[in-house]
């Protein structure tokens, strides 16, 4: 019996409308990539600009992991732009004005961005603090700390070897030939290769347990789009001057923070605390523990995304962080997290962010004025949350 | 004479639960009328549908007010009648005054602008109305919940009320303040003003009502009029109790063993207001393959006294032994309790039960993460399998185990939730209403699966309001009231008479209480 109710299968054309939310986000960035690619007569997909892209939006979709943790928990932090000019500011005071050798200040700017999102995390879970003041404190805080450690100057410039964690590319193995760089897309290939190889053993694994799966059809197209895209983006990144660094750590966290919201017990238990907190405390679950680590999570996140983009600037300034809050908070909406707690996928929030970079990069590009970009970006966020709302009444 | 409110053949579903069958109820004018039966007879819903909170439309049947039918969309086109609801939780604003909360819908004044002394001077005559001694600018938070019963009747009189309707109102008031109120209904009475009065104690029903409309199952079953002299309880009671159990409940012979199970000196205080002792140095104790039955009026402490022992899930102070198996348990958190063999399935599964948004199978999971997930990683092939597994053993109806748990019915959430509690196999399972709104046939279907996990060796502990319930499926039965047992029957011996004679004798002696 209970192996014939597993077998139930939907009709196929239900299947489009069932998941359309969840592809709906990833086609939304298609046709923004397209509609700037056609209005920028081909500049947006250009090497140069799609390596500026990924450098100019690292930080924001590094952030936009931790951040997606806080909300689906049913929080917020809006101090993680100031965290991390703060700690861009601690990074420069020590090894610029102290010479500490980058390995070991790295590791005290990530430990100190731990207990910064601990200290705040701490009044959130355990003191029932509403997070948004909690987090409006922080905010105010370390931006003041940032300009007093800095002295209101900028600081700078970092040693060479750190300054490759954002500005560095992976090294080059075999012969450069004529302008592209073969190491570098093969990784990008290998990456292809690797996910395809995932789905396929999955599907394979729910077939061996009959569970219902896509249409075959469906899923076979969706691996040749899926490896399709990511070949040729790793093409056109390998043919400008390699894959980023950051790239890669940031394409690692990704996989990692998907693998552990879906598949671990932990993850489990943070969308169960922001599902129903009170159901998940009478489960077992030690919910202000989680909601606590959550912000020790994000603490850590900003303060390699402070890393990240002072190593892109090269300088430690006092504005530095200004305003990331914002578009980190935006990407993980945009990408269908929930305000209520509960809801969101990391996949989603990596795909906000990667919308609101390609329109700031597109409409730089147009030449909109940053007046108006950020009108055009308000109403987008405000457009897709709307849609998402709209889709679940209809649900 | 003419009726002042006619409900005639009103019948109310939810989602397959039929609430409300063909329910015939008239009130005269300036009558005061009971409405008494058993929880989930159908009171509350009755009134909802006659106040408009349940929209014409949704329900059958007609409602003839003043010899027109009437059609109420919202609450403000039967307040607009006259008829006038006060709900058992208390709708006030706790932070404003007297004075504003009894005008917050329409202060007198004009152009937006509130004229201050006319709602002070009518704040002082309604308050004088009810009998209530309180300056107009005393926030609401800062009286007692008597108080606010009448603040509340203050601002129904505010409106022009032609009928009063007070749903149990004095269920949380003491002995005195229900005096006070069930005078002044009488008061009203003389003024002309009809009300109807839903409650479960009956002594003070008798007291005051010239009618008493007694529901069971959703079905009116009979109108007893006082005039013809003095209703006895034990009529009422005899009208409200469903005699024939024999196919209601599944049958079981139990083999019951020795004690699983013991709290002793079992004590609790409030979460809110520390200096009250809301479980009294209780002693209670559950055997293997034993079904037990806490009995009680609602806010006797039943619910409190089982998470207190959940894991101090409710209150503060909490002290008492607990004992599982013999040995001493520390059931100081949540975890540690599931890990001692405890299962707390809520009354409230809704709120504090289920992920709604999310599938039945991450919810039957949700308590023993570990058994599916060696290393911390989830293997959702082995999580699946469980799923399916609980979904064919307690039959729950659905597409698949991917489906959302928030568009189940009452039942098959009461499934996935037991399912939750199976899957930490435990040793002893306290289930907190089990039935609550469900319908009948998944009713039975949950005795069955309490019968057998009983017969597997656990001990199970039923609190329901739901007397015939106990009576029906527990072997023994322990009587709460105000926070400390007064009573104990074994199965076969125990009637609902004579818990409700526990509860009363209880109540009885609280003057002497008091005094003392």
């Amino acid at each position: 019996m209970s192996d014939t109710a597993l077998k139930d299968k939907p009709q196929h054309a239900g299947f489009l409308k069932n998941n359309l939310r969840e592809y709906g986000m990833l086609i939304s960035l298609f046709a923004i990539m397209i509609f700037f690619e056609v209005v920028t007569n081909g500049t947006l997909m250009r090497p140069l600009n799609l390596t500026n892209l990924v450098l100019q939006n690292s930080y924001i979709v590094i952030m936009a992991l931790g951040m997606l943790l806080v909300i689906v928990t049913g929080h917020i932090d809006l101090s993680v732009g100031s965290v991390a000019g703060f700690i861009g500011a601690v990074a420069a005071v020590l090894m610029v004005k102290f010479d500490v050798h980058y390995i070991p200040a790295t590791v005290i700017c990530l430990a100190l961005g731990g207990l910064i999102g601990a200290a705040q995390g701490y009044w959130v879970a355990y003191f029932k603090i509403p997070s948004f003041i909690v987090t409006l404190a922080g905010m105010l805080v370390f931006k003041g700390l940032a300009l007093a450690i800095l002295a209101g100057q900028s600081v700078g410039p970092f040693p060479p070897t750190f300054q490759k964690l954002s500005s560095g590319f992976i090294p080059e193995l075999g012969p450069e030939t004529s302008g592209l760089y073969p190491t570098s897309l093969a990784v990008g290939a290998l990456l292809a290769l690797a996910m395809v190889w995932l789905n396929f053993r999955g599907r394979a694994r729910q077939e061996a347990h009959h569970v219902e799966t896509e249409p075959y059809g469906f899923f076979v197209a969706k691996n040749v789009a899926l490896f399709g895209v990511i070949t040729y983006f790793a093409y056109l990144i390998a043919s400008h001057r390699g894959m980023p660094n950051v790239l890669i750590i940031m394409t690692a966290l990704i996989a990692l923070y998907a693998f552990v919201t879906t598949r671990t017990t932990i993850g489990r238990q943070i969308y169960a605390v922001g599902g129903n907190e009170k159901a998940a405390k009478l489960s077992g679950i030690k919910t202000e523990r989680l909601t606590f680590l959550t912000f020790v999570n994000m603490g850590v996140l900003a303060a390699l995304a402070g890393l990240v983009f002072a190593a892109r600037l090269n300088t430690a300034t006092p504005k530095a962080g200004l305003g990331f809050e914002l578009d980190v908070i935006a990407a993980c909406f945009i990408g269908g997290a929930s305000a209520y707690g509960g809801v969101g996928r990391v996949g989603g929030a990596v795909i906000g962010a990667l919308i609101m970079g390609v329109m700031n990069n597109g409409m730089s590009i147009l030449g909109i004025g940053i007046d108006y970009q950020q009108v055009i970006k308000g109403l987008v966020l405000l457009g897709a949350v709307c849609l998402d709302v709209y889709n679940q009444r209809r649900a | 004479m003419n009726a002042l409110l006619e409900m005639q053949g009103i019948s109310k579903h939810f989602a397959g639960v039929k609430a409300l069958s063909d329910v015939t109820f008239a009130v005269r004018p300036g009558e005061i009328h009971a409405l008494v039966g058993e929880n989930g007879a159908g009171k509350s819903t009755l009134m909802k549908v006659l106040s408009g909170v349940y929209p014409h439309g949704s329900y059958e049947g007609a409602i003839v007010f003043d010899g027109e039918e009437r059609r109420f969309s919202d609450i403000s086109a039967s307040e607009a009648l006259g008829i006038i609801i006060i709900h058992q939780e208390l709708a006030l604003v706790p932070l404003l005054s007297i004075a504003e909360n009894i005008f917050i819908a329409n202060p007198p004044g004009r152009f937006g602008i509130i004229d201050r002394g006319a709602v002070h001077r009518r704040t002082k005559e309604l308050l004088a109305k009810v009998g209530l001694d309180e300056s107009p600018d005393t926030l609401v938070t800062n009286i007692g919940v008597g108080k606010q019963q009448l603040v509340e009747i203050a601002k129904a009189l505010s409106k022009k009320v032609r009928l009063l309707i007070l749903d149990e109102p004095t269920a949380s008031l003491s002995e005195k303040d229900s005096a006070a109120l069930l005078d002044l209904l009488l008061e009203f009475k003389a003024q002309g003003i009809a009300s109807i009065l839903i409650s479960h104690k009956l002594n003070e029903v008798s007291k005051v009502a010239d009618r008493i409309t007694v529901l069971r199952d959703g079905r009116a079953v009979d109108t007893l009029d006082c005039d013809d002299g003095a209703v006895e309880e034990d009529r009422i009671i005899a009208k409200m109790v469903d005699r024939d159990l024999e196919h209601r409940y599944p049958k079981r012979q139990p083999t019951i063993g020795e004690p699983i199970f013991k709290v002793s000196n079992w004590s609790a205080y409030h979460p809110l207001h520390s200096d009250r002792q809301v479980i009294k140095n209780v002693d209670f104790e559950v055997r293997r393959g034993e079904i037990v039955g806490i009995a009680g009026l609602m806010g006797a402490g039943r619910t409190e006294f089982a998470m207190s022992i959940f894991g101090r899930a409710w209150g503060q102070k909490i002290s008492g032994r607990a004992e599982m198996e013999g040995r001493e348990v520390d059931l100081s958190t949540v975890r540690r309790a599931i890990d001692a063999g405890l299962a707390y399935v809520t009354e409230d599964r809704k709120h504090l039960g289920l992920l709604l948004a999310e599938d039945i199978r991450k919810n039957v999971t949700l308590a023993n993460l570990p058994a599916i997930a060696p290393g911390r990683i989830i293997d959702d092939m082995k999580e699946l399998r469980v799923a399916s597994d609980y979904r064919g053993r307690m039959h729950i109806r659905c597409h698949s185990v991917f489906q959302e748990t928030g568009k189940l019915s009452g039942g098959n959430q009461q499934k996935v939730v037991l399912s939750k509690w199976l899957f930490t196999d435990p040793k002893v399972l306290i289930l907190d209403e089990p039935t609550r709104g469900i319908d009948v046939g998944a009713k039975y279907e949950i005795y069955c699966i309490i019968n057998e996990l009983a017969d597997a060796g656990k001990g199970v502990v039923v609190i329901s309001s739901e007397m015939p319930e106990l009576l029906g499926i527990c072997d023994r039965i322990c009587v709460m009231n105000e926070g400390a047992f007064v009573g104990e029957f074994p199965g076969a011996e125990a009637s609902q008479e004579k818990i409700m004679r526990a509860i009363m004798r209880k109540g009885e002696q609280r003057p002497m209480e008091a005094l003392a």
